[in-house]
């Protein structure tokens, strides 16, 4: 996530986000365009609370046991061709694909869109290593050209516009590779064209491709990628050698497992009854050289979390994304990591621990309202783990919080003081400011702090 | 890494034994319970009627036929396909009139693009998701073959297609490559509009015969 190093706390960058009116706009448009469309397909799935069960058991199962299903996998998948390695943490998983790379005597790589190499930041150690990474997801090649952050799990892009989309194509196409044409309009039908077209000589010629995957399986070693372009099933066939990140989390037992999630995931996350494309592999493929790199990188310190293991289940659906009102407001990129929303804001401060303003703050960026765990198709208690690592910041001393807890508790615990607290709000209720001082200001910036009744409660009860 | 005999690999699976402390260690993995009461099958309308509604709605064109060979050839009129590339096991009682060249010895890839279009068959059908499965067998080909060329024209035998994904699942081999096919390639980048075919085959077109 070095991407992001230096992300301001999380009610700093979200204050920017919430009054940007054409981003409110457009994260409004698209969150509930996609969760109309997942609730139609869920409704239409008969037995989706048994599924969902059986995915969070599946998950849960494969958690508890995941030495042996890591090594049950790294087996199958020696077993089939392929050559596995472990990374055991971003910059170890760099140096070993960097490695790969550099011994296919390559300097260019294509690649499927995966949020563990995002995670990671591969492109930028690939590019230290004079390697250039070719994004070839729509969305991802519109972030890469825009020197932009992915703001959305399924939809990085979300943030831009049909007009912004056709400047950067405009502007930067041209020093990737094929320009963009001249005329080029910014309806969303030409804008596909261009991309496809961008593309497409670099797909025919690329000898390395570099992917994640939504699933491997244990059983036979298989790895699974969903997608809906086709780039995917592009880098995953035609280059000579495939390098897999994936990160430890993403097994499922057995093939029979796959029923449960190849139903679970599209409905999940593009409202589709299936996703246009699917690619399955195992082990080296129709000639091809395979590479699995299996991360780490503070998975296992979250799997130490008892509360907080719940966190990898998650299939990266983005679900949560799109029923939440705090990210339909903030924006992805007020989270300050690749993994955004509810789900980002109880992974990224497990990932990497309490390290910064920004982590500490990302337990704060909910309203607690429960939509994402009821939408989660493998039912993490997002709210619930949310709690939970709360109550480590306010262990930990929280600067705010303490200060502002320390005093409620003094006027809380004596009825004098309470009630002298009231009375003096009561008397000073026009001098209220609009905006709270210090560390309280993050509370007051997105909201107008009320003003005091007249009276209190008792007061008002004494004269009736 | 001098005086450190321990791998990433010894160190992860060390830190993940020691994370999971709070698992009773009676337990194996197959003692933790997975509740499967989701439907496995399912009854409601004809499968040929069911895989049809899905394919149209994700913009495929669908035909259900008699005579492939007839049925190719018209196919291939309409689209104004003239030279096909076919897998090597294709039998020639699907083959009209049309130009075909197979797949045998493999085409370079950059060839492929050159192609009007791709004629294969399937392994299995998924009616209620409208998901058509290709797993590399003779009438299927290479994964490249229906992935480059812009137009994938499929046949689906009915007795390929089944109702449910579970279903599917069971009749697949996970060794074979596997490519699953919902609708032709498709985008919901820009502003969520979807535009099809952006990579992948922009048309995919499926003859069902009996």
């Amino acid at each position: 996530m070095n991407a992001f190093v230096g992300m301001p706390s999380f009610p700093k960058a979200s204050s920017k986000s919430v009054s940007d009116a054409q981003l409110r706009h457009n994260l409004r448009k698209a969150t509930h365009t996609i969760r109309a469309k997942r609730a139609l397909v869920v409704d239409e799935q008969p037995d989706w609370a048994a599924l969902r069960s059986a995915g969070a058991a599946i998950k849960d199962r494969t958690l508890r046991h995941l030495d042996v299903y890591l090594e049950r996998l790294e087996e199958a998948v020696t077993a089939a061709g392929g050559t596995v390695h472990w990374a055991a943490d971003a910059a170890e998983a760099n140096r070993i694909v960097t490695g790969l790379v550099k011994a296919t005597g390559e300097t260019e790589v294509v690649k499927v869109k995966s949020m563990a190499t995002q995670e990671i930041d591969l492109n930028s150690a690939l590019e230290a290593e004079g390697i250039t990474a070719y994004e070839t997801d729509l969305a991802e090649l519109i972030v890469q050209l825009g020197d932009d952050w992915p703001s959305h799990i399924l939809v990085p892009a979300i943030h831009r516009n049909r007009a912004e989309i056709r400047e950067i194509f405009l502007s930067k196409m041209a020093a990737w590779g094929r320009p963009a044409p001249a005329d080029l309009k910014d309806d969303p039908r030409a804008l596909a064209d261009a991309a496809r077209l961008h593309l497409r000589e670099r797909f025919l010629s690329a000898r390395v491709g570099i992917s994640g995957a939504n699933f491997a399986v244990a059983e036979t070693g298989t790895l699974v990628v969903l997608e809906s372009e086709g780039n995917g099933r592009m880098c995953l066939t035609l280059p000579e050698t495939l390098i897999s990140v994936v990160g430890i989390e993403k097994i499922v037992p057995t093939w029979q497992d796959l029923e449960v999630f190849m139903q679970l995931l599209p409905r999940s996350s593009t409202g589709e009854r299936m996703n246009p494309y699917t690619s399955m592999w195992t082990g080296a493929t129709e000639g091809q050289t395979f590479h699995l790199v299996l991360l780490d990188n503070g998975r296992t310190s979250v799997l130490a979390d008892e509360v907080g293991r719940q966190a990898l289940r998650c299939i990266r659906c983005s679900a949560c994304l799109n029923v939440c009102p705090v990210y339909e407001r903030a924006g992805g990129h007020a989270y300050g990591s690749v993994y955004p929303g509810p789900i980002g804001a109880i992974l990224t401060p497990q990932l990497k621990g309490m390290a910064g303003p920004l982590e500490e703050s990302l337990p704060y960026a909910s309203t607690l309202c429960g939509a994402c765990y009821d939408v989660c198709p493998v039912a993490i208690n997002i709210p619930e783990v949310l709690l939970d690592l709360r109550s480590k910041v306010v262990t930990r001393g929280h600067h705010g919080q303490r200060l502002a807890m320390g005093a409620a508790r003094r006027v809380l615990d004596s009825p004098r003081w309470l009630a002298v607290a009231q009375n003096s709000a009561g008397r000073l209720r026009h001098w209220t400011p609009r905006r709270l001082p210090g560390p309280l200001s993050a509370w007051s910036d997105t909201r107008d702090v009320p003003r005091p009744p007249k009276e209190s409660f008792r007061q008002w009860w004494a004269t009736r | 890494m001098v005086g450190d005999p321990m791998t990433s690999r010894d160190r992860i699976l060390a830190r993940v034994r020691s994370a999971l402390s709070d698992v009773p260690r009676g337990e194996g993995p197959e003692d933790f319970t997975v509740p499967r009461e989701y439907e496995r099958t399912r009854t409601g309308p004809d499968v040929v009627e069911l895989l049809v509604d899905r394919l149209v709605d994700y913009k495929a064109l669908v035909h259900q036929v008699d005579d492939i060979g007839n049925a190719v050839d018209e196919a291939l009129a309409r689209r104004g396909a003239r030279r096909l590339a076919i897998p090597a096991g294709v039998p020639s009682s699907w083959l009209g009139e049309s130009e075909v060249i197979r797949d045998e010895p493999p085409l370079p890839n950059v060839e492929l693009s050159g192609f009007d279009g791709v004629l294969t068959g399937c392994a299995v059908a998924i009616a209620e998701t409208g998901t058509i499965i290709l797993d590399a067998g003779p009438e299927q080909g290479r994964r490249a073959l229906t992935l480059v060329p812009d137009y994938h024209l499929c046949v689906v035998r009915r007795d390929q297609i089944v109702r449910t994904v579970p279903e599917a699942l069971e009749r697949l081999d996970p060794t074979r490559p596997l490519t699953w096919i919902s609708g032709p390639s498709a985008t919901s980048d820009i502003e969520l509009n979807r535009v099809e075919g952006v990579h992948g085959p922009r048309t995919l077109e499926v003859l069902i015969t009996p």
